[in-house]
């Protein structure tokens, strides 16, 4: 569907090696997955409901806000990512996103939809407020 | 679009151990499938000029071409001298140590083509004309500014750049024009990302750097053989080849890196061989041990154990490089074939045979892998006990043969051998104690069988000699093969007279030997690894000055830069078949090795 391989985009923020960057960046988007499941929750908590279609719609407001915002802003952040405007370097040979993701796919924008629509979809139909 | 067509033998290959490319003398890149061997081609101009796809690197104008691979490396130079200029087109697949990449980030697959004016000025022509898919898509190039030119296809990205300007071509590819002074350099980098986001790296100083790292890289595994001895220079080439032939990631080891160029021209003897034959492994792990290449030699046991473990007793013909069962047969029409030999066939169907001689090459195998290397664990025990199961219950059936005949089935010479050696080497491991729990009266017995079928039916008195198969008239060179895995002495009477007959009837000249009586009449070309088979041959008895003479004769059929295809066209030396191949430079190291340690009186027959 889409080479947005975030673990491997989240590792090589720490290292180049591949597949010590696929490791550590496994574990950090495990971890950013508990974290913004926060962040769900406290909208369910602040609506005082936890349905699956609401949890649908963070899901979609969450990747749009991914798509807009995070991408086009990720080659400022990453050590190891090349600008649109300058061009690789030595250091800086990752490809950068691009409009929506679609340096990574033309499937790209369509698939952090679906992901994090799915994402919220789970915690709202599981989530049980209180 | 263009409408030069190489021969198979102006062709070199680089490669990284993952993948390889093909690079003729005119400095076409005409083959190279990603992201492994048995991938779909994005360039195959070797198979159809018109539509296969090519990245051309060329002077504007007729030149003088020499080309050399850069000392014990599997990095090409091609040299055009035109008039008073002098350019250098050097090709490569960057590879360097695991230490190395894991300071920098590395694109997934790479290929350098690096352009150095070493005297006078010189006007450059580059045409890319990729068609993915064996030629059966024309991509959309699309302008990725700084990042190059990308082809984006399903989640897959070729990125193609250069530090010249390149602009689309009247066809659908791209291309340059432009001029370069003595000193000048200039590079071209094309990259393949499949799993994650690509890693587009500058050129520049970078593409210098990673020529010198993988120039290292390969002159320290070259630097790991131990090899000093007659023809050092080819042996190392073969060696290389071998490498490149190797895939990384698994251990296997592809009979080549191409598919369907013919064994004969305009002919229909059309085969993929982008896959791992357990023919080849006896051979492969006797050169890779005999050079010194420990490492090497435990990744393909390992490979072979890993690959063979879901067929078990039964063991495939030809497996994928992560031992899973090669596509289904089927043929490109959209491709026209090297120089109109149709058709195009990807995917082979070897896998449907049988061939009883696999056991014996997979003991034997293994066998020398404990003679020189580890003790056998529990799994290799396992295999070899059921290796010796089933070689017991099934020695006496016909099959395909090592050829790989399609018509029908034989009680082979070679195979009857091949199951004999199996038995044999399972009782010698069991006798070093390297083995139990094999039952050792059926299989003393059942070896001494297959030697009276041998001796009784495979010898054709009326012939003089050891027929291609039981009752049968035929010669075929692979009786050579007696000999070299101690079935019978080189120098024994039958032996002799076996060696005559092939002499009269499948040698065409010096240095030339025909596989079969039935390859002669199909028109294919000499067999080029039964002409090391020879040398081999006459090297165990004692012939080593003849030995020589026909392993000269043979090498004198490389290419250029001392590459062999499977066969050798007898009227025009011309190579035919798939190119290189493992299999004849597995022979060339083989017979090298034999010839040094016969003259060093190391190898005898062991009665």
């Amino acid at each position: 569907m889409t080479r947005m391989n975030i673990p491997y985009l989240l590792g090589t923020i720490f290292t180049p090696d591949r597949d010590r960057a696929k490791l550590i960046g496994f574990f950090l988007h495990f971890a950013n997955g508990w974290l913004f499941s926060l962040v769900y929750v406290a909208a369910f908590q602040i609506l005082h409901k936890a349905t699956w279609w609401l949890g649908a719609i963070i899901g979609l407001v969450q990747a749009i806000f991914v798509l807009t915002m995070t991408l086009p802003v990720l080659p400022a952040l990453h050590p190891r990512m090349a600008d649109e405007q300058y061009g690789p370097t030595v250091v800086r040979q990752l490809e950068p996103p691009g409009f929506l993701g679609l340096h990574y796919g033309i499937r790209t924008p369509i698939s952090v939809l679906v992901a994090h629509t799915i994402f919220g979809i789970i915690l709202g139909a599981f989530y049980v407020v209180k | 679009m263009r409408a030069e067509v190489s021969k198979i033998q102006d062709y070199a290959i680089i490669g990284n151990g993952r993948s390889a490319a093909l690079i003729s003398n005119r400095g076409s890149l005409d083959w190279l499938c990603w992201p492994r061997f048995d991938s779909a081609s994005i360039f195959g101009a070797i198979l159809d000029a018109k539509t296969g796809g090519y990245w051309s690197i060329r002077p504007a104008g007729a030149a003088k071409i020499r080309r050399q691979y850069i000392d014990n490396t599997n990095v090409l130079e091609t040299t055009f001298s035109i008039g008073s200029g002098k350019m250098v087109v050097t090709d490569f697949m960057p590879v360097t140590s695991e230490e190395e990449k894991k300071r920098r980030l590395w694109p997934e697959h790479e290929i350098i083509r690096q352009i150095r004016c070493d005297e006078g000025e010189t006007s450059i022509v580059v045409d890319f004309d990729p068609r993915l898919d064996y030629g059966g898509i024309v991509p959309k190039i699309k302008n990725a500014g700084k990042f190059g030119w990308r082809i984006d296809i399903g989640t897959n990205v070729f990125t193609l750049r250069s530090e010249v300007e390149l602009v689309p071509s009247d066809g659908d590819g791209l291309s340059a024009k432009f001029t370069l002074k003595s000193g000048d350099v200039v590079a071209f980098s094309l990259t393949f990302s499949a799993e994650a986001p690509g890693v587009v790296p500058p050129l520049d100083k970078l593409a210098t750097e990673k020529l010198n790292l993988t120039i290292d890289w390969w002159r320290q595994w070259a630097a790991q053989s131990n090899y000093h001895g007659p023809y050092e220079r080819h042996v190392t080439r073969s060696a290389l080849v071998l490498k490149l032939l190797s895939y990384a990631p698994s251990g296997a080891i592809v009979a080549a890196p191409t598919t369907s160029l013919p064994e004969r021209i305009g002919g229909d003897l059309n085969w993929d061989y982008r896959f791992a034959w357990l023919r080849d492994a006896s051979f492969t792990l006797h050169a890779l041990f005999g050079l010194g290449y420990k490492d090497d030699a435990e990744a393909f046991v390992d490979w072979l154990l890993h690959a063979t473990r879901l067929t078990r007793p039964e063991l495939r013909v030809v497996y994928d490089v992560f031992g899973e069962r090669p596509p289904p047969e089927c043929e490109l029409p959209q491709l026209r074939g090297h120089r109109g030999s149709r058709p195009v066939r990807i995917g082979n169907a070897a896998i449907e045979q049988v061939q009883l001689d696999i056991y014996g090459e997979v003991v034997e195998a293994v066998s020398h892998f404990t003679r020189k290397s580890r003790k056998l664990d529990r799994d290799m025990q396992k295999m070899l006990r059921q290796c010796a199961e089933y070689v017991c219950e099934h020695w006496y059936q016909p099959d395909n043969g090592m050829w790989e005949e399609r018509d029908e089935r034989r009680h082979y010479t070679h195979s009857r051998l091949m199951c004999w050696v199996a038995l044999d080497r399972i009782l010698d491991m069991q006798a070093r104690g390297q083995l139990d729990g094999i039952s050792i009266e059926k299989c003393k017995a059942e070896r001494q069988r297959i030697r009276e079928e041998i001796e009784m039916r495979a010898w054709n008195s009326n012939l003089g000699a050891y027929a291609q198969a039981c009752g049968s008239h035929e010669i075929d060179a692979s009786a050579l093969l007696l000999a070299y895995h101690s079935f019978e002495d080189a120098s024994s009477q039958r032996m002799r007279q076996t060696h005559e007959r092939i002499r009269e009837r499948l040698v065409p000249r010096l240095g030339l030997v025909y596989r079969n009586e039935r390859s002669m009449n199909r028109h294919e070309g000499a067999f080029a690894v039964c002409s090391f088979w020879e040398a081999d041959f006459l090297a165990r008895g004692g012939k080593l000055s003849e030995a020589r003479k026909v392993f000269e004769a043979a090498l004198a059929y490389a290419n250029d830069v001392d590459l062999f295809a499977e066969e050798i066209d007898p009227e025009t030396g011309d190579a035919l078949g798939n190119f290189p191949q493992g299999f004849t430079h597995l022979g060339v190291i083989n017979a090298a090795l034999a010839l040094r340690d016969c003259e060093g009186g190391t190898v005898g027959f062991k009665s």
